[in-house]
């Protein structure tokens, strides 16, 4: 993005190295800079990242045969509920918008901080409390939840484990996440440099803006949800358990209402990355700015619209059932809207591999594969057979793996070197990426088939015959747990031995390269003065037609 | 995997190839051609971009037939459950109850056993109940499933294609034995389940009246 001023040289420190009015870990915890603040959810959801991934994988394990492999039954269903519960309120709802979104979109937009930086503190505050509920859950006495993420009535009233704090942990971090889209949404009405128009904004800015509306309106539906089930609990209302009147399809129903919208927070930052990240590597405009950026929007509103198609086979009305699949299919056509145009942004590109470009190449191909089973699962008569089957399992895994996920290690190989200061090496970024797509598919595929077999989810034990199937999925997990393992020891060791990164190490055009590697304290030494859209890579056309 | 049986798996089974044919389709346009341009515009051989802003014509192209495919799609999806959801006129009504972890089916003169037993080829009309927590009766063979939620009464209905026994599940996670929820329906020709049916009766103390009496 070509800025009016000459590109600044600082001065100042970085922001690791400016006197800060706490010292050490203080000076880290109490700190209002959104980069820190950035840094510390990276850190903090990490290590629940890998938890649940490990979880998942020994979950696989026990999968590998039939009958007891080398848990009982109790645990194993504290595994799933935990990889999910960790997976999906941890990691991936707070994962790319707290993260990178926190870390890079102040500087996106040419601001020194984002609106509300205290705010922004109490944010992550909460985040790390809801966490340790989350943690305590699991070794209070009573045992951890085996309810499934879902916390369905009236299993959840009945179980004698832990469900409370679980459902607490979630409460606290729904605040975590409502405060943050908050302070999103007013920082980028508010906070945008001189220049910097709405439709000059960098596409991952977009997807932010429309994530942030879904966590304001939908989070607080959630709270309410779990407040209802307190006072069910508490005064003995019946709200959801059919023991006291209630109705435990209510109970689905205010859950979906969140945790569809949810599923859109998860993806639509992944979306963003990937429109971020393809025009630097093909070094020229997005195809279908407008396009991209209001397919966003449309995702966030359909999305809000659609969450009863998760319901199929509760004993919907026919009306029902016609509506939430006809919607189902609408908020279809915004994602393929989006995957035309990043295919069409490679046209006519000067394309450089690189290890983020290879995540997003990966993301596409598997963000289809989710879609395209999306499709086959809002198909009203096939939706009946594979409903709570592994095809179910498969399809979200490969949305919110081989979308966000992969999407989450692009960024995280694509802003690296702004981040830290550093650059990883190559070659281990490249095995990680090779693995982790072979492994990724070698474990999701085949549950496509096991779930149009009839292998149901959440099974302990299964029949015989699905056991070749399982057996390769398992091998998968291990192939993409080795990925992840290389990533991220590669990414952790270049912190000390890696070497000193430029500025801008991909020729990006938006803001954040334009400033050092780490960034100062407040970013800009001079608030930027914005003239072009964000991917205006018109200068080498020009070189072209210079050279003729 | 697709063996085909009750009214609904072939098409099921059908809409499910149609869907996947499609996405094949598309998948393998787009990933030819996402290949296809990153070697041909490799930075080596295209050293100087063309930047391309949008296209109108092009957005709206491939905003409109996606969308008619999903029509097709949701047509075929509503046509499909439709038929399941319309239970026919004089289908054998049996009622299944869930509870932690078994189920019991009962016919219309109260004998209840754990094995589904219908008669071959005749509609069966199930109505669902749970006594505890949330289940889902799922037969994987023929393409169907309904949850059993307290306080509530669903229902479902199929017809045997074959004689032959099929598997049911529960597939509404339920608890500790979830996973062991098994049981079958066994499809049997008419004199044989009558002979059954009478038995039951008498075993269980119940009137026995012939349930296909009218249909014969």
């Amino acid at each position: 993005m070509a800025i009016a001023s000459a590109v600044p040289v600082s001065v100042e420190p970085d922001f690791y190295h400016t006197k800060t009015k706490y010292k050490g870990i203080l000076g880290w915890i109490f700190t209002t800079d959104h980069k820190r603040i950035g840094i510390l959810y990276l850190v903090t959801m990490l290590v629940f990242f890998f938890t649940a991934a490990t979880l998942g994988v020994l979950m696989r394990l026990e999968m590998l045969t039939p009958g007891r492999t080398f848990v009982d039954a109790q645990t194993y269903n504290t595994f799933f509920t935990l990889h999910g519960i960790m997976m999906i309120f941890l990691f991936i709802i707070p994962g790319l918008p707290a993260v990178f979104g926190n870390f890079l979109m102040p500087i996106m937009i040419g601001a020194k901080d984002v609106f509300f930086p205290r705010l922004n503190l109490l944010s992550w505050w909460l985040f790390l409390f809801g966490g340790i509920f989350a943690l305590v859950s699991v070794f209070l006495p009573g045992g951890a939840a085996d309810t499934g993420w879902t916390f369905y009535v009236p299993y959840s009233v009945r179980t004698s484990t832990n469900v409370i704090p679980a459902l607490s942990a979630a409460f606290i971090l729904g605040f975590s996440s409502i405060l943050t889209g908050l302070n999103f949404i007013t920082t980028i009405h508010r906070m945008r440099a001189p220049g910097m128009t709405w439709f000059r904004m960098p596409l991952f800015v977009w997807s932010l803006y429309s994530t942030a509306w879904i966590q304001v309106l939908a989070t607080p539906i959630i709270g309410i949800t779990l407040l209802l089930i307190a006072i069910e609990r508490w005064f003995g209302v019946g709200i959801f358990d059919p023991t006291l009147g209630g109705d435990p399809v209510l109970y689905q129903h205010l859950f979906w209402i969140y945790s569809h919208p949810a599923v859109y927070i998860m993806i639509l930052p992944g979306l963003g990355v990937v429109s971020e990240i393809l025009p630097v590597f093909a070094r020229r405009t997005i195809f279908g700015y407008k396009f991209i950026a209001f397919s966003s929007l449309a995702i966030a509103f359909v999305g809000s619209l659609v969450w009863a198609h998760h319901m199929f086979t509760v004993g919907m009305s026919n009306t029902g059932m016609f509506v939430f699949s006809f919607l189902t299919f609408l908020v279809s056509i915004p994602s393929a809207i989006k995957v035309f145009n990043w295919i069409a942004t490679l046209y006519k590109g000067s394309i450089e591999i690189s290890a983020p470009l290879l995540f997003i190449l990966s993301f596409i191909i598997q963000f289809c594969i989710g879609g395209f089973t999306g499709l086959i699962l809002g198909t009203l008569a096939i939706n009946i057979h594979v409903q709570d089957t592994y095809f179910v399992v498969g399809h979200f895994h490969y949305v919110m793996f081989g979308g966000t996920g992969f999407g989450l290690f692009a960024a995280l190989h694509y802003w690296y070197p702004k981040m830290f200061g550093k650059m990883y090496k190559q070659a281990p970024a490249y095995i990680s990426w090779f693995l982790a797509t072979v492994g990724f598919n070698l474990l999701y595929f085949p549950m496509f088939v096991l779930g149009y077999e009839g292998m149901p989810r959440r099974y302990y034990d299964y029949l015989p015959e699905f056991q070749t199937v399982h057996q390769i999925a398992t091998v998968g997990s291990w192939i993409l747990y080795a990925g992840i393992v290389v990533m991220f020891v590669n990414l952790v060791v270049s912190l000390w031995r890696g070497e000193k990164a430029t500025a801008n190490p991909w020729g990006g055009e938006t803001l954040e390269w334009k400033v050092p590697s780490p960034p100062p304290l407040e970013n800009f030494d001079e608030i930027p003065v914005v003239t072009t859209g964000p991917y205006d890579y018109s200068k080498y056309e020009k070189a072209a037609q210079e050279v003729k | 995997m697709f063996q085909g049986s009750s009214p609904f798996s072939d098409y099921v089974d059908a809409t499910f190839l149609t869907i996947v044919g499609v996405s094949l389709l598309v998948l393998l346009g787009l990933l030819i051609a996402m290949v296809y341009f990153v070697i041909r515009y490799s930075r080596k051989r295209n050293p100087h971009p063309t930047n391309i802003e949008g296209n109108v014509p092009l957005e709206i192209t491939w905003t409109v037939i996606p969308l008619a495919l999903f029509m097709g799609m949701f047509y075929l999806g509503w046509e499909g459950y439709r038929q399941m959801s319309t239970i026919p006129e004089g289908a054998i009504p049996v009622n299944a109850t869930a509870r932690m972890w078994q189920w019991t089916f009962e016919y219309p003169n109260g004998v209840t056993t754990d094995t589904l037993y219908v008669p071959y080829a005749a509609p069966v009309k199930i109505s669902i109940r749970s006594l505890d927590v949330n289940h889902s009766l799922y037969i994987p063979a023929f393409r169907i499933k309904k949850d059993a939620i307290p306080n509530r009464v669903n229902t479902m209905w199929f017809k045997t294609p074959r004689i032959a026994s099929y598997d049911v599940a529960c597939a509404e996670y339920c608890g500790l034995q979830h996973s062991y929820m098994y049981t079958k329906v066994v499809s049997m020709d008419s004199t044989a389940f009558e002979r059954w049916y009478q038995a039951a009766s008498a075993r269980q103390s119940k009137t026995y009246e012939p349930i296909l009496l009218s249909k014969n």
